[in-house]
């Protein structure tokens, strides 16, 4: 009995989880591992469209003889690269008209032409004409003939499901002389973008876990950039940052403070003079690294404070009868505490951080030093149109993904036992 | 009571009052009114000596009428030293300096005299001033956005740093950008589209997700722990990754530019996250209610909709509103997908603004505005859903 219930229970299980299943197999995990597939291949977005036959029908009446049309198919393949194979064409007409010229390749039975025109090689164009004439003494309606519409179909091959691979995408990948600039960018905005955004997530979640008035209603606000969308606060940046009529700038310059106005997001060096050593900065990388901070601190903020109320007051009462100062007090408990969290949120955010496509690229574009990984997969794919490429570039992603993947799940698991 | 107590006392007291005032002037200049200096040298100096008074009077008179009077001297103060400023200026000086005596009111020469008491009241003024800049530097970017709907291509070009609101223009000019996004770049239908997508999203995520989730947190079956810890690593694959097969899925079988395609995407890259959050809400809820359930002779599908559903609703609200804000916010799937305007999302649609070059930046900012000003609505309104959301989902971002 209970190994039958027991049964039951399995079957509605699958039954449940089925469909969630089925779909994340299909628009997640599929994409990934065909993403293999694809960077193997010599793919180009032109590549893409599947080759088809096309026919544009044109009915033109015969001078002089009312009793006789003529239609004429202009017939093409749509594909420049890819030849069509048993190519077969099909059109209907009216009852009352018969063609009297008709092609060795077509066969014409009640009102019904079937033609089989064979293979067409790429770039194929022909003009194929036929002559009707009126078999019974009805009129011959033009739109009625022009009413239908051929059918057309032929096999070609798709490049996608082909078995000709290639180990070109990997080596131009890696041989780019870029490819290391690309990855010290891309780590250099993550680990600065995640440390930043930690930083200042702790500072407000100190901050916040004071008492003041407003308190609640700061909380609201700083989450304020983390839940409005991306596109709208990027362009805001651009406009607040712009070099001629930006505000950042123009205050600036009203101050005295620059004598004249700094491309934060074009410019890609700016040379610094500290200590009289010059030091040159990477200035759009930086300004999209304050960017990113300033877009994901709220996370961390939100993450540290939840993790900061559950800290016990005792604690710090005992700090005050030891007469430990502020400074003191941070360092040796709540440091401690929130260290958990912070390691967590540092493993979260650099994987996240390490995949951003949405706010360099609305922010530069990928242009003036800010190229990463993932803005290079787009650049690759669809700006170049070398979908094959892209592909190679995502497999480079994913293999760093999953390196950080197996470092965070040791560390949850080493939290995990701790508790 | 140690002199070196006394100087720190005042000096990072009256630091902290100047540098309150000046984020006042900063936005005082934002308004279109033009400063000649910050007086550092003045206001610091005459900020020193209020601080002293502070301590001298102490406690001996009421505290609130010793904060008018301290605040009134700084403003009476200001507005002889800084000539032809509207009142609401030194009105704004007021106030201010009414906050800061009041956050100075109770320190007297007993505080002074305690251990640490400098450093105490270093970091006092450090939050509080942070707090004060922290709201400034996430709130000035939405201003002004704000703002900048409101321009015309001539305000903007005159004066870039004027960022006031000139109602003497009129409602229908003020708002001018909003009715040309609506009715020539066509915003009413985007925001319908995104609208659609969002709330399907929601909707077809919960169908797949809550009986998914139920069997993940109550059914015995082979396979579930595997499916449990899979669920976490697939969430962590991001879109970018994604992109390029399923363009060329998407391609092939016909998929791009449609409302469907992009809802099959959403569900399915939401759907791990909402599973993760629903099965352990659903852990928690006791199984005695689901046995009582049973004995009734209800079937799964009784369970989880008379019993489960009802109960687990404040999770529920959490995961849909979370899925609705990623669904509203998500911009690169619809770059990829979409091409044909006529099937544009908002977000879709304002870049596609941007990239058309010649876009005045006012109707680009009433665009931003018309995108987010929803968001934040809901955020601020459904608050303590949307932040357990945030928090149980906060692995993506």
């Amino acid at each position: 009995m209970s190994s039958k219930l027991a049964k039951i229970e399995k079957r509605t299980a699958y039954l449940l989880i089925l469909p969630s299943v089925f779909l994340v197999f299909s628009i997640i995990l599929f994409p990934i591992f065909s993403n293999i597939w694809i960077s193997f291949k010599n793919v180009e977005l032109k590549d893409l469209r599947i080759p088809e036959p096309r026919a544009k029908k044109l009915v033109k009446s015969i001078k002089d003889n009312p009793n006789q049309i003529k239609i004429i198919y202009k017939l093409r393949n749509s594909s420049l690269t890819q030849e069509i194979t048993n190519v077969k064409f099909k059109d209907k007409y009216p009852n009352n008209i018969e063609p009297t010229n008709l092609d060795k390749r077509c066969l014409f039975k009640s009102n019904l032409l079937k033609c089989e025109l064979g293979n067409w090689p790429k770039k194929y164009r022909e003009n194929l004409e036929i002559v009707f004439q009126n078999t019974k003494n009805k009129e011959i309606l033009k739109n009625e003939i022009k009413s239908y519409k051929p059918k057309l179909s032929g096999k070609s091959q798709n490049i996608l499901l082909t078995y000709e691979f290639t180990l070109n995408n990997f080596k131009k990948v890696i041989n780019d002389k870029a490819f290391i600039d690309l990855l010290s960018t891309t780590f250099y905005y993550t680990f600065f973008g995640t440390i930043g955004a930690i930083v200042f997530g702790i500072l407000a979640a100190q901050m916040v876990n004071q008492k003041f008035f407003g308190r609640t209603f700061m909380r609201s606000v700083l989450l304020f950039p983390y839940v409005a969308p991306v596109v709208a606060l990027a362009y805001t940046w651009e406009l607040l940052l712009d070099p001629t009529s930006g505000t950042l700038n123009n205050l600036l310059i009203n101050y005295q403070i620059i004598d004249g106005p700094i491309n934060l997001l074009g410019q890609k060096y700016v040379t610094l003079n500290i200590l009289g050593f010059d030091f040159k900065l990477r200035l759009a990388l930086t300004t999209v690294i304050i960017f990113e901070i300033w877009r994901y601190f709220p996370l961390a903020f939100l993450f540290i404070l939840a993790r900061l109320q559950a800290v016990p007051k005792e604690l710090y009462e005992a700090a005050d009868v030891d007469g430990a100062n502020p400074i003191q007090k941070f360092l040796n408990i709540t440091l401690p505490q929130i260290l958990a969290v912070i390691s967590i949120l540092f493993m979260i955010r650099f994987i996240w951080n390490f995949n951003k496509f949405e706010d360099i690229f609305l922010l530069t574009g990928g242009a003036s030093g800010t190229r990463t990984l993932p803005i290079n997969v787009y650049q690759q794919g669809f700006s170049i149109g070398d979908i094959g490429m892209g592909s190679a570039v995502s497999i480079v992603i994913v293999v760093f993904l999953l390196i950080f993947m197996f470092i965070y799940f040791k560390l949850l698991g080493k939290r995990a036992d701790e508790n | 009571m140690k002199i070196k107590n006394i100087f720190t006392y005042c000096f990072i007291s009256s630091l902290f009052l100047f540098s309150l005032i000046c984020i006042w002037k900063i936005l005082v200049t934002l308004q279109g009114i033009e400063l000649a200096n910050f007086n550092f040298n003045k206001l610091f100096t005459f900020g020193i000596v209020l601080c002293l008074i502070n301590l001298l009077i102490g406690k001996k008179l009421n505290l609130n009428i010793k904060i008018t009077i301290l605040a009134l001297l700084f403003s009476i103060f200001d507005y002889f030293i800084s000539i032809n400023l509207p009142i609401w200026y030194s009105f704004g000086i007021f106030l201010i300096s009414l906050f800061f005596f009041n956050n100075i009111k109770d320190y007297d020469k007993n505080f002074l005299s305690k251990n640490h008491s400098s450093q105490k009241l270093f970091f006092n003024f450090l939050t509080l001033f942070g707090i004060t800049l922290f709201s400034f530097v996430i709130l000035f970017p939405f201003y002004m956005m704000l703002i900048t709907s409101f321009k015309t291509q001539a305000l903007l070009l005159l004066n870039p740093l004027d960022f006031s609101i000139n109602f003497a223009r009129g409602l229908p000019e003020l708002f001018k950008s909003y009715f040309v996004v609506f009715k020539d770049y066509n915003f009413g239908r985007y925001m319908l589209t995104s609208t659609i997508v969002s709330l399907g999203t929601v909707i077809i995520t919960l169908i797949f997700a809550i009986p998914a989730a139920y069997a993940v947190a109550r059914l015995n079956f082979f396979g579930k722990n595997f499916l449990s810890t899979s669920i976490l690593i697939i969430y962590l694959f991001p879109a970018i990754v994604l992109v390029i097969p399923l363009y060329t899925i998407f391609s092939q079988l016909g998929l791009r530019n449609s409302i469907e395609g992009l809802l099959i995407v959403y569900t399915a890259t939401t759907l791990p996250v909402a599973i993760y959050m629903l099965q352990g809400y659903f852990k928690s809820i006791p199984k005695e209610l689901e046995e009582a359930g049973i004995i009734d002779g209800q079937n799964w599908l009784g369970i989880i909709f008379k019993i489960i559903l009802p109960l687990s609703l404040p999770a529920i609200s959490s995961v849909a509103l979370y899925v609705f804000m990623i669904a509203w916010n998500e911009f690169l799937f619809s770059l990829m997908f979409l091409d044909r305007p006529n099937t544009f999302t908002l977000s879709r649609a304002i870049q596609f603004l941007n990239v058309g070059a010649e876009t005045p930046r006012q109707y680009l900012m009433a665009g931003s505005v018309v995108v987010t000003l929803p968001i934040l609505i809901i955020f601020v309104y459904f608050e303590k859903y949307l932040v357990s959301g945030l928090t149980a989902g906060s692995v993506k971002g």
